[in-house]
């Protein structure tokens, strides 16, 4: 159903200048659904993270559209592309990428703070609810030195949930942790798409992990070579 | 607390270090410039507050700005004349109390009568050329600071006697004069007077103190050989700064060389114009060096935080927010500067005003200081717009990073 795409990428086309220039994500159609859990996988520089960035609007392609909602993006001022990622987006990267001098609790705030849709007291007690329910509860008030690798992960996607965004974009969530982290991050995002109905897209490298997700695309060379739907059900 | 604010604060915050070395430059430059700045005005208005008590606000003296135009400049349109010799005049200001009662009606202050002369000093076998200023004893406190600056003796002890005269102290010292010595006064016109000295002025101008004396106004008149003659009325006004207009009006309706303080002193006026350019230049200087370490430690910050940069990019903080997290961070320690600024700048001109010095030349014995709120805020305006300028730069190059390239060199 046309109602039911988030993103959209459209003949979407990135090209890095310079003397040589190279061709990142070439001639890319993709749509992602709701409540899809979509991994999308590659040999390295096949353009997985670049693809990614470009459908959460961190880069602009070099040709063809992006749209969020049926609504094209290349054309929309920074500040408009930047709120988009804000409300509807949620990222989660390979390094946690958490504020050194913030808590746990403060660097979930952050985005809700920006968005300022909530009281101080609202954000407060949201970021407790999403840092409990990803089993953080008392590192609450921990700055992210204090914390082990995968407990910043968690950290991270609580982050990523904070303004209740449709979609978390994940680069390679589970690429810097330990086997055990890895399955604890991958769990949540997963629940997160059957528990909470958002739509997860994951770049990710591990191929068994990929064998666990709603849908698989393979990239080659910065083309889809592979889109295909889960044999088995997640759920 | 706002986010950015909050952000920025936490920055600053967590390099207490640099934040300390950019918040002492800016300090150092704020107290400086609120130092040089008091240094100077307070010597300025020193000075100008000497000028304006030790002489009279406007001197009206029987003088014309323009020669007397001659018939066949009246009544031709060009006329050219050779060895014309000036027509002689008869000294003095004509109808001097019609004058007088015609201005106390509307002058803004008081009028005094005066003769000036020259003459030589005679005392102890020693002579020195001094201006003798025949002044009305009641009248001359309404126009001078003169009752004020009597060392010995007071005004009206020029009624003590006859020929009572009162010198400049440095005057007295410089012939050994003391009250009660009696003086001879000889002009140049061949009149001599034997005077009683009754009292010693000060002005603290080296130049008056050495070179006045003042008897009677009939005295005057005496040595002048001229009864009623009044060869200059000496104005003061309530507003010194009107006296220039005030003069103008006084010399249309009199027809007299009226001159100003400002018009006689137009020359030191305009220096301090000179003057007051040289040291907003080198206090703007200051705070600019100042600014350099401001920028320095917002160029360190945006430079160290490229991750968090991008990452707050990559989470939806617009460019505009980002840039407004580093001119914050500029903005704090430009206030936190110009406060601590503030301090050193009070401590620096306490300290100044209590050197004691001495020096023949000045009648002072400390530096004279300004403590003028203006300078305060002028400094902390430039302080502000400089840490403006040094933080915009760095965080415009910050909010403009592309957050791609830092996540992907990012380890």
């Amino acid at each position: 159903m046309a109602n039911d795409i988030l993103i959209e990428a459209r003949r979407v086309t990135r090209i890095l200048p310079g003397i040589v220039p190279t061709t990142l994500v070439r001639n890319v159609d993709l749509a992602i659904r709701e409540n899809e859990f979509v991994a999308i996988t590659g040999p390295s520089g096949s353009g997985k993270s670049s693809l990614l960035y470009l459908l959460g609007l961190l880069d602009l392609p070099t040709d063809g559209e992006v749209t969020i909602r049926g609504k094209g993006t290349v054309h929309m001022a920074e500040e408009e592309r930047a709120f988009l990622r804000l409300s509807e987006l949620g990222f989660v990267f390979q390094f946690h990428f958490l504020l050194p001098e913030f808590t746990a609790q403060e660097n979930v705030m952050l985005p809700m703070r920006a968005l300022a849709r909530l009281s101080r007291e609202q954000m407060r007690a949201r970021a407790a609810d999403l840092l409990d329910s990803l089993g953080l509860a008392e590192h609450r008030h921990k700055r992210p030195d204090q914390l082990s690798g995968g407990q910043r992960q968690r950290v991270a996607v609580a982050r990523a949930l904070a303004n209740d965004p449709p979609v978390i974009l994940a680069d390679e969530p589970t690429g810097s942790l330990d086997s055990k982290s890895s399955e604890q991050v991958f769990q949540i995002l997963r629940d997160l798409v059957i528990g909470r109905g958002k739509t997860v897209v994951a770049v990710t490298h591990d191929l068994a992990l990929a064998e666990r997700m709603s849908r698989r695309v393979h990239l080659v060379d910065g083309m889809v070579q592979a889109d295909e739907l889960a044999k088995v059900s997640m759920s | 607390m706002n986010l950015v604010l909050d952000i920025a604060w936490t920055h600053v915050r967590t390099r207490a270090r640099q934040t300390a070395f950019a918040i002492a430059g800016v300090a150092t430059g704020v107290g400086f410039s609120i130092m040089m700045a008091a240094l100077m005005e307070g010597s300025q208005d020193d000075f100008m507050r000497q000028l304006i008590d030790a002489l009279p606000h406007i001197t009206v003296s029987d003088d014309h700005r323009n020669p007397p135009r001659q018939p066949a400049e009246t009544v031709y349109a060009a006329a050219e004349i050779h060895g014309l010799t000036p027509e002689t005049r008869r000294k003095g200001i004509k109808n001097p109390l019609a004058i007088m009662g015609a201005l106390e009606a509307w002058l803004p202050g008081a009028v005094a009568p005066s003769v000036q002369t020259k003459g030589i000093l005679r005392y102890a076998s020693r002579d020195v050329p001094v201006t003798i200023t025949g002044i009305d004893p009641l009248r001359e406190p309404k126009v001078s600071q003169l009752a004020t600056q009597m060392r010995q003796g007071a005004l009206t002890s020029l009624y003590r006697t006859s020929n009572a005269m009162i010198l400049g102290d440095r005057l007295a010292d410089k012939i050994g004069a003391r009250v009660g010595s009696n003086i001879t006064v000889q002009t140049s016109a061949g009149a001599r007077l034997n005077a009683q000295v009754v009292g010693m002025s000060h002005t603290g101008i080296r130049a008056v103190d050495e070179s006045t004396s003042y008897v009677l106004l009939k005295t005057g008149q005496i040595i002048e050989q001229q009864t009623g003659l009044v060869n200059e009325m000496r104005i003061r006004v309530r507003d010194p700064l009107r006296a220039r207009e005030i003069a103008a009006r006084v010399e249309e309706e009199t027809g007299y060389k009226s001159v100003s303080w400002q018009e006689a002193h137009e020359d030191l006026l305009s220096s301090f114009v000179i003057r007051n350019i040289i040291m907003y230049t080198v206090v703007g200087a200051i705070l600019l060096v100042a600014s350099f370490g401001t920028y320095n430690i917002i160029s360190t910050i945006t430079h160290e935080k490229a991750r968090d940069i991008a990452i707050m990019r990559s989470l939806g903080l617009s460019e505009r927010m980002v840039r407004s997290i580093f001119v914050v961070e500029a903005m704090l320690i430009g206030i936190a500067g110009g406060l601590a600024g503030f301090v050193l700048g009070y401590l620096l001109c306490l300290g100044l005003g209590s050197i004691e010095i001495k020096s023949p030349f000045m009648d002072m014995n400390h530096l004279p200081l300004a403590y003028n709120s203006g300078h305060y805020a002028i400094a902390m305006g430039v302080a502000l717009a400089s840490s403006l300028a040094a933080g915009y730069m760095p965080a415009r190059k910050a909010a403009r990073v592309h957050p791609v390239d830092i996540i992907r060199g990012a380890t």
